[in-house]
């Protein structure tokens, strides 16, 4: 007789010394491991569940100004320098890792309307309400701020109301009557582009194609320029106001509008008669907006005290954020290692926000990463699901925010049964509702 | 230009072709090794899909799942241990082997596996070992309740209730069993001291527990089958059967259905979210004696009291294969391994490879000395406890266990610290009683149309 039984060395699966971590032999047969799908949606639920428990996106505040924060502007190589203007005309450049000014100085009188860098941070332009432009070298380590002065300064005609540096030449074009191209060794500007009378609010150069330039303009439109020509290239006309924007840094023939109407509109700059995507989750004016380095997210911040983090391609946010002591947000930053977001507000304050709100900043061990891309997955798989979709979307809001939603919401379901009862009432084809990407579009102009 | 790039394409198929031949060999199997990890078993239909960024993400899906089953296939190198085997030579058959010639065979500490405990004065036993196969509770008749180390015998507690013992049960682990005694339901922790006498269940006849759901079935006199939530003791679900007396209950471990065995031969299949049967199948001429469902949940095993033992395919509800019993088999268990064990009077049968295929005769066989009442396998142990009317018997079973345990899972040598931290993880995903259904994959899968 031949006979083999199982016969288990203990010392196989017992540790030596208490010291050492426990073995853990696995075996990965499904036999062994029944109701998969039941324990990994529970899992999913739990982990949705804890996501929302650890959410405290809220890192620090940067308080120094005495008025509110009108305009920030990112080092290009240095993740820990973050440079801003406020409404009384100071510029502060502040340590992010200490959460401390480093220098301040006054810059204009009147509030500072925009702040640039060139691409190597050795240089900042501002201007200011006081149709000034001014060239200030980057503070080195041993420089006094007594001696602080700008390199050059430009008097203009108008008031300037923007400003953004040309991402490879020493070029950057400010906006304001109209939009002007400077050369940084030049005194009169370059180019000038003024198409229809209106002032125009904002611009911004495209990261990739260096010389084309998008404006968003008074008039409701946003215009795209290439300062190699003279003539402009084409604008769109939307249903209200954009006041900022911004290009996306990977994909950057798209470029995001933070619009009047509380929207934001994503479009590609080919195809400017159809929206790529309609951002909709703000209840009041969008101010500023900005894009995550990975060019898969934005953050928006709005005139309802609220920042929202949305997906490019998502028409709903991803997460909002707000506090009672955050007032009007003018502008936000996305920090350029895509873990941070900055708002800057009404009540003279900076603050530094976590990207994601349950994310533990700093290196996780081998175990604990595993165990967060597990968890990730199972929350990605199971989304769907109406339980885990309920908790994964629940954000506490402030009242005002809740109220102008709720009712924003029964307005535009009022407004879709309306419409549908006219075309069901109709004969077929008379009556056509556009696209949401459309809508809002009034026309195109080349 | 484009027939170079055709032939490339040929070239990088037949070498993703040739890789998967080479992970087959080098695995000492078939194909269906891969075939075995792999969660879904039809490639998706991916054409009718317009939009192209869904469907590079969900082509990207389908080639990560693949290289995880590749993966998981090729972890089976790591396997420590390998399955037990009886082999007869020549003329001798496996079933005229006694347990003495086996234990005498195999070494000292796998020898221990085969003895006897004589306890005749409590009446027949029941046996229940505890999920990891660490612990015997033994419940007699009379009343008599003891929870042993079996490997070690050591003793953990022992005492006697003082009246009818029906059936015992642990609970999720070692710390807690539930006995079902002459009129309640009582649950002891493992020193012995009464935790809870549940006044709800009344003159319970068998009990069941569904270690993912913390749920305790059990099935009484009157005909009524109670779900009890042992986590926060919520009775979750009460069904009136009407089917007269329930004595046998099994569980399908892969779906968490619960089986019961009725007096006018029908097996019925319940949920605790349905207030009627699932499913009723007419198994047996005569009452059903006993109810078994193999690992994996795809045969079920009835025995009757005419005397025959049929293997039906859970899944279809059709009937498979039927053996003849020498006399009622009143219990029946199925190892990790496909093994059936069926206790026939002082009978005891074990077959081998009589689930998928028909086998011809027992693979072994034994005489108690007493008629047997209730039968388990050991989790991950070539070794099958029997329950009879003069004791307890534990007999060496070669082939029955899973050799290689998943320790995250189950953990035959688990520490206290283990656990106590496996209890409070089991307890975090206890799944809710309410998605319990047939198919256990209902929740994973996506509403066609």
């Amino acid at each position: 007789m031949k006979v083999k039984v199982l016969c288990r060395n203990p010392q196989d699966y017992l540790r030596q010394r208490t010291t050492d971590i426990h073995k853990v032999p696995r075996n990965l047969d499904p036999a062994l491991h029944p109701l998969e799908g039941p324990r990994e949606y529970v899992r999913a639920l739990n982990a949705t569940k804890l996501d929302r428990v650890f959410a405290k996106p809220f890192v620090g505040s940067l308080s120094g100004h005495t008025d509110g924060v009108y305009c920030m502007c990112k080092h290009p190589t240095k993740l820990s320098v973050l440079l801003s203007g406020s409404c009384d005309g100071e510029v502060r450049i502040w340590n992010l890792a200490s959460r401390d000014c480093t220098w301040s100085f006054v810059g204009h009188e009147g509030f500072v309307r925009g702040l640039c860098m060139n691409q190597d941070g050795s240089l900042f332009v501002s201007v200011g309400e006081d149709k000034l432009i001014k060239q200030w070298r980057y503070p080195g380590a041993g420089e006094s701020q007594e001696d602080y002065a700008p390199v050059a300064t430009i008097l203009g005609k108008s008031v300037y109301l923007g400003i953004d540096h040309h991402w490879s030449k020493p070029v950057f074009a400010t906006c304001g009557d109209r939009v002007d191209v400077w050369d940084q060794s030049r005194s009169e500007p370059i180019r000038s582009f003024s198409w229809g009378v209106d002032s125009v609010g904002c611009l911004g150069f495209n990261p990739v194609e260096h010389n084309v330039l998008a404006t968003c303009g008074s008039d409701r439109t946003v215009a795209l320029y290439d300062v190699r020509t003279a003539s402009p290239l084409r604008k769109v006309v939307l249903e209200m106001r954009s006041n900022s924007l911004a290009w996306n840094p990977t994909e950057a023939f798209n470029f995001t509008v933070a619009n009047e109407d509380s929207n934001l509109y994503t479009f590609d700059m080919r195809r400017l008669d159809k929206a790529l995507c309609v951002h909709s989750d703000h209840v009041m004016a969008v101010l500023g907006v900005d894009y995550s380095p990975t060019g898969r997210e934005v953050v928006s911040g709005s005139f309802d005290k609220t920042l929202r983090i949305f997906r490019v391609d998502e028409g709903r946010c991803r997460d909002v954020y707000h506090t009672r002591r955050m007032q009007r947000i003018f502008c936000v930053r996305w920090s350029l290692d895509s873990a941070y977001v900055l708002s800057g507000s009404d009540e003279t304050n900076i603050r530094l926000w976590k990207a994601e709100a349950s994310r533990t900043l700093g290196k996780l061990s081998g175990r604990e990463a595993v165990a967060r891309e597990y968890t990730e997955k199972l929350k990605e798989k199971y989304k769907h699901h109406p339980q885990v979709r309920r908790i994964a979307r629940h954000r506490h809001v402030p009242g005002m925010v809740y109220r102008a939603a709720k009712e924003k919401r029964l307005v535009t379901e009022a407004q879709r049964r309306k419409r549908r009862n006219i075309e069901r009432h109709s004969k077929a084809g008379t009556v056509d509702e556009p696209s949401t990407k459309k809508k809002h579009i009034v026309s195109v102009v080349e | 230009m484009y027939s170079e790039e055709a032939e490339e394409k040929k070239e990088r198929i037949q070498a993703r072709e040739k890789e998967q031949e080479d992970l087959a060999m080098s695995l000492g199997g078939t194909r269906d090794l891969v075939e075995k990890y792999r969660r879904e078993k039809h490639r998706a239909r991916l054409k009718g899909i317009g939009d192209r960024r869904l469907k590079r993400h969900l082509r990207k899906g389908e080639k990560e799942r693949e290289q995880a089953s590749r993966t998981a296939a090729r972890m089976e190198l790591l396997r420590q241990e390998v399955v037990g085997g009886l082999e007869a030579e020549g003329m001798e058959q496996t079933r005229r082997f006694r347990q003495e010639e086996i234990a005498a065979a195999v070494p000292v500490a796998t020898a221990a596996q085969y003895f006897n405990l004589c306890l005749d004065t409590f009446g027949p036993y029941s046996v229940d070992y505890s999920r990891n196969g660490r612990c015997l509770l033994l419940g007699g008749r009379k009343g008599h309740v003891a929870v042993v180390d079996w490997r070690s015998k050591k003793l953990t507690c022992e005492f006697h209730v003082h009246e009818t013992l029906r059936d015992v049960q642990f609970l999720h682990n070692e710390m807690m069993f539930a006995a079902a005694q002459k009129r309640y339901l009582h649950v002891y922790d493992s020193t012995g001291m009464e935790l809870h006498c549940l006044k709800q269940h009344l003159l319970i006849n068998s009990l069941c527990f569904l270690p993912y759901h913390f749920l305790l079935v059990s099935a009484s006199e009157r005909g009524s089958l109670h779900y009890l939530d042992t986590s926060t003791g919520q009775l979750v679900a009460e069904h009136k059967v009407r089917l007269g007396p329930l004595r046998c209950i099994a569980q399908n471990p892969h779906n968490a259905a619960v089986h019961l065995g009725h007096v006018n031969g029908t097996v019925s299949l319940w949920t605790p979210n349905i207030k009627t049967a699932q499913v009723k199948m007419l198994c047996h001429r005569g009452p059903v004696m006993s109810v078994a469902i193999d690992k994996e949940g795809w045969s079920m095993v009835t025995a009757g009291m005419d005397a025959l033992v049929k293997v039906w395919d859970v899944r279809t509800f059709k009937p498979l294969h039927s053996y003849r019993s020498p006399r009622p088999a009143l219990a029946l268990d199925v190892s990790q391994r496909g093994l059936l064990a069926a206790s026939c009077g002082r009978l005891v049968q074990v077959w081998r490879g009589g689930l998928r295929g028909r086998s011809e005769a027992p693979y072994l066989q034994h005489s108690l000395s007493g008629d047997g009442s209730s039968l388990q396998f050991v989790p991950f142990e070539d070794c099958l406890g029997v329950g009879h009317s003069s004791g307890v018997s534990s007999l060496i079973v070669p082939g029955a266990g899973e050799p290689n345990f998943d320790a995250l899972e189950l953990n035959p040598f688990e520490s206290k610290k283990q656990r106590r931290e496996g209890e409070v993880k089991q307890l975090l995903e206890k799944i809710p009683a309410e998605l319990i259904t047939l198919d256990a994959d209902d929740i994973s899968k996506v509403e066609q149309g």
